[in-house]
């Protein structure tokens, strides 16, 4: 049977539209609503809603804090009739000890044993009285008991400084000067009362200078987070949720989470749904490890992807951090004497007594392969001056099941090393023998050898080395974290330098692509030359057909 | 052209869902190659994450909806049309590289029992058999790469994967350019365009063109 009648074709238009209609909503449900909030929000916010602190002490009320403290250990004792245990706790820590690790004792790892940097470069095993003004004990000697104040007290103050000034106004003996110190006493003696919990500011008057200034150090930590924008640190931000440090340091007998040195801050990447007493120094502790909406690709990067790679788009956003220190370049004098220039941040560029010196704001991280381990040169490892010496350095690797690809920021330095025992050398820095004070690096150095009871042959010379700090503070809005084309590039891809694995939109084979993109084109190439030989054959076929 | 001499017919070729299937596939190819190949870094259009988003979701969808075709296909028995042949293979490629600038007829008019010419025969089969399965396998494991190791596939590489799909990719653009091309080669420039939405195709009228695949013709009939 043949059908000729042809059939109104109204309909199958109406169901190929209605059938691209229903497309749509599905395209969009795929792209993600903006309304649902992520899981990994929720649960944070569930994690830290209990914002107030509720306290059963004033301190103000105590006796024991209501009178004049002529000494710190004075002070000291005063905390400790109350929190008895609290100094003996404290000296097992490695804020205090400044040694980490004591199991691995032979490498004596720690800014107090023979570990090392390439700033400053080492403590001298606190020979460096330099160092020890971040050292928690009152005035710069390791043997003084702890100062509580520098970490308890809500008040911003120096606290050495006004134990040495009551001191020293109340020896004076004039009653003028008595006057003086019975003021100083009392704004310790507020000070010694106004007490809680660390907040940034007391961490920071260490960790915000580490390296011997603002921001010198970390690039994620300076003081620009003591009371920073949401848009800076966006648990920190004091429009925001405000954290404290010990929000996500959490602290089991004056243990501080969140050291990284030989060993991961976490071992176990669990979250406060999994364990409720975990602690919540990473951010899955309270995001989890599928933090983002449902569907969202984001979620299968977590497992290879540190949240910080693209929660971190850059560091030192506001103060700027210090990237190269060139020690090598130390010594000049002009006019016969030391002198310092700055550069267009007004921060040192040039120091007779340090070198040159190379700042930078809003650095992009570099991203290694990361296990949580640091894995460091100490004052008595052989090392190779042929290349770049990493002092110290990310573990990890793309097979580890526990590796992931991380930020951070590499300082780049370059330093004195024994030419002939083949390590890197310990300088005095301040005091009379110090570099600082004579710039003759041979006295500098043999000082600092011999306080480290290690040896020096006299024969040195300059290496450049390079120094890890994994980036982990400074998380920006989520609208401000990275877009995928920031590492899915093919031209300026943030992860162009790591190998061995296939990534969409930054690998493409050159060769299938040219010979994709060639059959396309002979594709083309051959009907566009048919449809010219039917164009101008078309005379041809009338004619044969008129015949 | 100038055939339309009063011996052409109306023959209902294309049913419904057979349309409807051509023209949904035509939508997801579009959109698959314009993301797959932004994915791929050769430009910019959506951004790279509504490119993915959209190309993964696009991809599953046409992943079920050729279940249905393939269902379609075997209870009509219509995989037939698809089985290849030799048989006039040589005259139509000769009329396509010579008849059609002559103005000749094309040796093979289309026929309900056997609406694909032996070229199409064999271009459509590997097409559908071949390059779109290909196509949804190793689009279905790119897609599914995070759970690999659940699925025992640790073995596999995402490289290997991924340059076979961008391979198929390349191959389904160079067949849509050709296709694009060769449905204006009817009696006018838009009569297969217009079978394909309507149904409907004017076909040369001639009882003696026939007979060219009786296999097909014996056992629908």
């Amino acid at each position: 049977m043949e059908i000729t009648e042809k059939k109104h074709p109204l309909l199958i238009y109406i169901v190929l539209f209605a059938f691209g209609l229903m497309l749509m909503p599905a395209i969009a449900a795929a792209a993600g609503s903006k309304d649902e909030q992520a899981p990994g929000r929720s649960m944070a916010q569930q994690a830290t809603k209990s914002k107030k602190l509720w306290r059963t002490s004033d301190h103000a009320k105590h006796k024991v804090l209501q009178k004049d403290f002529a000494s710190g250990a004075e002070l000291t004792q005063a905390c400790i009739s109350c929190h008895s245990e609290a100094e003996t706790q404290f000296h097992k820590t490695i804020h205090w000890t400044w040694l980490a690790d004591p199991a691995e004792e032979n490498r004596q790892y720690g800014k107090a044993g023979n570990s090392l940097n390439n700033f400053c470069i080492s403590t001298n095993k606190t020979v460096d009285a330099g160092c020890l003004s971040c050292h928690p004990g009152w005035g710069n000697t390791k043997e003084s008991a702890v100062n509580c104040l520098v970490c308890h007290s809500q008040t911003k103050m120096n606290f050495d400084e006004a134990i040495t000034d009551i001191k020293g106004f109340l020896e004076e003996g004039d009653d003028e000067s008595k006057e003086i110190a019975r003021e100083i006493q009392a704004e310790l003696r507020d000070a010694a009362q106004n007490l809680g919990l660390p907040a940034r500011q007391n961490c920071g008057s260490c960790h915000f200078f580490g390296g011997g200034g603002d921001g010198v150090k970390h690039g994620d930590l300076d003081t620009s987070l003591v009371k920073p924008s949401k848009t800076l640190d966006v648990h920190m931000g004091v429009d925001g949720q405000n954290f404290t440090c010990t929000r996500c340091h959490t602290t089991t007998l004056h243990n501080i989470s969140g050291r990284v040195y030989t060993q991961p801050a976490a071992t176990d990447r669990k979250s406060l749904v999994e364990d409720d007493l975990t602690n919540k120094i990473t951010c899955e502790s309270c995001h989890t490890d599928q933090p983002h909406k449902s569907g969202q690709k984001m979620n299968e990067h977590t497992d290879k992807v540190a949240c910080q790679s693209c929660h971190i788009p850059d560091f030192a956003r506001v103060n700027p951090t210090k990237m190269s220190w060139d020690w090598a370049k130390s010594g000049k004098l002009k006019d016969g004497k030391k002198f310092k220039t700055k550069d267009e941040f007004g921060k040192f560029d040039y120091m007779s007594i340090k070198g040159q010196m190379k700042w930078a704001k809003n650095v992009k991280p570099e991203y290694h392969w990361y296990n949580g381990v640091i894995k460091s040169v100490t004052a008595s490892d052989k090392i190779d001056p042929a290349g770049t010496v990493k002092v110290s350095w990310p573990v990890g690797d793309r097979q580890d099941a526990n590796s992931r690809i991380y930020p951070f920021k590499v300082h780049i330095g370059n330093q004195p090393y024994d030419k002939m025992h083949q390590t890197l050398l310990m300088p005095l820095l301040s005091g009379k023998q110090g570099y600082w004070n004579h710039l003759d690096w041979d006295t500098a150095l043999s000082v600092g050898q011999a306080s480290m009871d290690l040896p020096f042959s006299g024969e040195f010379d300059f290496v450049e080395t390079a120094y890890v700090f994994p980036i982990t503070h400074m998380v920006a809005p989520k609208a401000k974290s990275l877009s995928c084309t920031e590492c899915h590039s093919k031209t300026d891809s943030r992860l162009a330098h790591l190998k061995g694995f296939y990534m969409p939109g930054r690998d493409v084979s050159k060769i299938l692509n040219f010979a994709g993109w060639g059959a396309v084109l002979a594709s083309l190439i051959g009907v566009l030359i048919h449809a010219l030989g039917r164009f101008l054959s078309r005379g041809n076929g009338k004619n044969r057909k008129e015949d | 052209m100038t055939i339309n001499n009063g011996k052409m017919k109306n023959i209902y070729l294309y049913a419904r869902f057979e349309r409807l299937w051509h023209w949904l596939q035509t939508l997801l190819i579009i959109i698959l190659l314009l993301t797959g190949f932004e994915v791929n870094g050769a430009f910019t259009l959506f951004g790279f994450r509504t490119a993915v988003e959209v190309h993964n979701f696009v991809g599953l969808t046409w992943l079920i909806a050729f279940a249905f075709f393939v269902f379609w296909i075997f209870t009509t028995g219509e995989w037939r049309q698809y089985i290849p042949t030799t048989k006039k293979m040589i005259s139509v490629v000769r009329y396509y590289m010579y008849g059609i600038f002559r103005g000749e007829l094309h040796p093979v008019p289309k026929r309900k029992e056997a609406k694909h010419n032996p070229l199409q025969r064999i271009v459509y089969l590997i097409l559908a058999a071949i390059l779109l399965p290909v196509q949804m396998v190793t689009g279905f494991l790119y897609w599914g790469y995070n759970s690999w190791g659940d699925w025992g596939l640790s073995w596999l590489s995402l490289q290997v994967v991924a340059l076979i799909h961008i391979a198929g990719a390349f191959a389904i653009l160079s067949f849509v350019v050709v296709h694009v091309y060769m449905i204006t080669t009817g009696h006018t420039i838009f009569a297969h365009t217009r079978a394909m939405i309507t149904g409907w195709e004017e076909v040369a009228d001639e009882a003696s063109v026939g007979d060219w695949e009786y296999k097909t013709k014996a056992k629908t009939a």
